[in-house]
């Protein structure tokens, strides 16, 4: 059961029950839906900016414990960031969860985000890891809808 | 019940065996396979039966005059015969092969939706229909113009029936509904329903994918219409299945699809069809599927049945009785007749969770929607999960997992 309790590590649990920044962003000025059709996992992200710079980020919705605490985090992270940034963090993060990026030997600026390379034991995770990743793309590149099918 | 008695005449540790699948091990434990309602396992029976085709019978069906395709052909066309056998159809002719129940509400709905189904006509639903069983009639209802109404259904996972009554009248032209849902394991009151619908004149389309597998189905007796099901819920190959229809509405309706097989001549200026079922099978079809559903069938007549239904019937009451006195545990679909599925959702833990914590423990069970969507919503969850039986499942299954369960709620405690 290693490779489970690399899954559900407690930052994951404690993320998943008292998520940060969990609520509305009334007059955001980006959001997008994000969605997983196969186990109905759905998520609205938003973001204010200022100076190209992420002001705020929150997020709503329903999912399990991995996407919920994946959504968390990244707001945590992203915080302060200029959208260049972000996407690099977007890249570094989808390669680890795919495989593409090993968190020990390739250089990364994941920090405590590498706590989801857990995932990449788990296939069918995988989507419930990046979606809020995936539809935080979609929101700063003005799209407002995407789905990980 | 009268099943304890049967249970202990039916020898589940003999049946496993016929099994290969359920003998391995999944992450270092022992597979505890409870997804039967998405697909159940194959027996050797049938395994040797499919092997044995492709190694020796194997041509294409109704177009040969060499030995090899009359074979084939003989084996396809007793496969329709044990079909018709195993749910009491009047012919085999009635017997259509389809890839699934899938394919088959889609000939139903468009082959019969094109002939008899005009604007302003409704077609009766209900709530606890799996997507295949709505979506084909949404959009013959959009090409033709014709409503769409759902019979509601109480907490308990229950078809209303007084409304259903109330909702059937002249502009009427199908009721479609499943025989068992896939998503809360009701039982729907089939006969009685078919039986008022008839007394509009307006024909029913059951979508019998989770009942052929878990009781036993005759469709003289329940005078459905059209009967449709998947072999690989019933323990033969997927791409197999089974579309029945009265001869009388089958000669009634054309063709949905266009090809080899379905033709009598062929001239660029008309067409004229075949006979059924041969006009409703166009193209080759699933030779070897189709037979082996009639091997699953074999199978299923080889064994004490009635005894295994009883079996499967009694653990699914033990599984009930054990999962509701888990805290925090909610069974979603509680009707009084109910079969083979359990639903639940945990307080706190999203079920996604829960089967992937669950894989771990080596047990096999479905998290998600379950392609019943409208069920969801009508019980306000994004998902459940679902434990669903098949008769060689065992009571160490259900220990096995409602001891898991409780590892799920340790984990998110
Ligand atoms: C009640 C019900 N109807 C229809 C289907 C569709 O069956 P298939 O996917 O084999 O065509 C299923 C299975 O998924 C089902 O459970």
């Amino acid at each position: 059961m290693s490779e489970l309790s690399d899954l559900y590590q407690e930052v994951i649990l404690d993320h998943n029950k008292n998520p940060r920044n969990f609520r509305d962003i009334a007059d955001a000025d980006k959001t997008a839906d994000g969605k997983n059709p196969l186990c109905g996992d759905a998520l609205r992200v938003y973001v204010s900016l200022e100076n190209d710079k992420v002001k705020d980020v929150a997020f709503k919705g329903s999912g399990c414990a991995i996407s919920k605490a994946s959504a968390s985090m990244m707001t945590q992270v992203i915080k302060g960031k200029s959208k260049q940034e972000i996407e690099v963090l977007f890249d570094e993060f989808h390669k680890m969860v795919t495989g593409e990026l090993d968190i020990e030997s390739d250089e990364n600026n994941l920090g405590k985000l590498k706590i989801f390379a857990g995932v990449l034991e788990f296939p069918a995770r995988v989507k419930c890891a990046s979606l809020s990743w995936h539809t935080l793309h979609a929101a700063l590149n003005d799209e407002q809808e995407i789905s990980t099918e | 019940m009268k099943a304890v008695k049967e249970m202990s005449s039916f020898d589940v540790e003999k049946i496993r065996k016929d099994f290969p699948v359920l003998s391995q091990t999944v992450n270092g434990k022992p597979l505890r396979y409870l997804d039967n309602a998405a697909s159940s396992q194959v027996p050797n029976l049938v395994i040797e039966r499919g092997a044995e085709y492709l190694k020796k019978e194997h041509s294409n069906v109704h177009r040969g005059v060499h030995y090899l395709s009359q074979k084939a052909t003989t084996e396809y066309e007793a496969a329709r015969e044990k079909v018709r056998k195993f749910i009491n159809a009047k012919e085999a002719k009635e017997c259509i092969f389809v890839r699934g129940c899938t394919e088959g509400v889609n000939l139903v709905a468009n082959a019969y939706g094109r002939k008899f189904i005009n604007e302003g006509d409704e077609i009766i639903l209900s709530q606890m229909e799996h997507h295949s069983n709505i979506v084909p009639w949404q959009m013959i209802a959009e090409e033709r113009g014709a409503k769409i109404r759902v019979i509601p259904m109480n907490e308990a996972g229950e078809l209303i029936i007084d409304e259903y009554e109330n909702m059937l009248n002249e502009r009427t032209k199908m009721v479609a509904v499943a025989h068992i849902s896939n998503s809360l394991g009701t039982i729907n009151p089939l006969k009685s329903m078919i039986e008022t619908a008839h007394k509009f004149g307006v024909p029913v389309c059951v979508d019998g994918a989770q009942a052929v597998p878990h009781i036993r189905v005759d469709v003289q007796d329940l005078d459905a219409d059209f009967y449709v099901f998947s072999g690989h819920k019933m323990f033969a190959p997927t791409g197999s299945g089974v579309c029945y229809g009265k001869r009388e509405w089958l000669e009634k309706m054309d063709s949905y699809q266009g090809g080899g097989s379905m033709i009598y001549t062929v001239t660029f200026e008309k067409t004229t069809y075949a006979p059924i079922p041969e006009k409703f099978e166009a193209g080759t079809p699933a030779i070897a599927p189709s037979i082996g559903l009639g091997a699953a069938i074999d199978y299923l007549n080889s064994i004490d049945l009635d005894a295994a239904f009883a079996h499967e019937h009694e653990l699914l009451e033990y599984a009930t009785e054990k999962l509701s006195k888990i805290e925090g545990v909610k069974l979603i679909g509680t009707a009084k007749e109910k079969a083979s599925v359990i639903s639940f959702t945990l307080e706190n833990v999203h079920p996604h969770d829960i089967g992937t914590i669950l894989d771990q423990e080596g047990i096999a069970i479905r998290a998600g929607h379950h392609c019943a969507q409208p069920v969801m919503q009508f019980y306000d969850v994004p998902a459940t999960a679902r434990a669903s039986l098949a008769f060689y499942n065992t009571k160490e299954d259900v220990d096995v997992l409602c001891d898991s369960i409780q590892k799920v709620i340790d984990v998110f405690a």
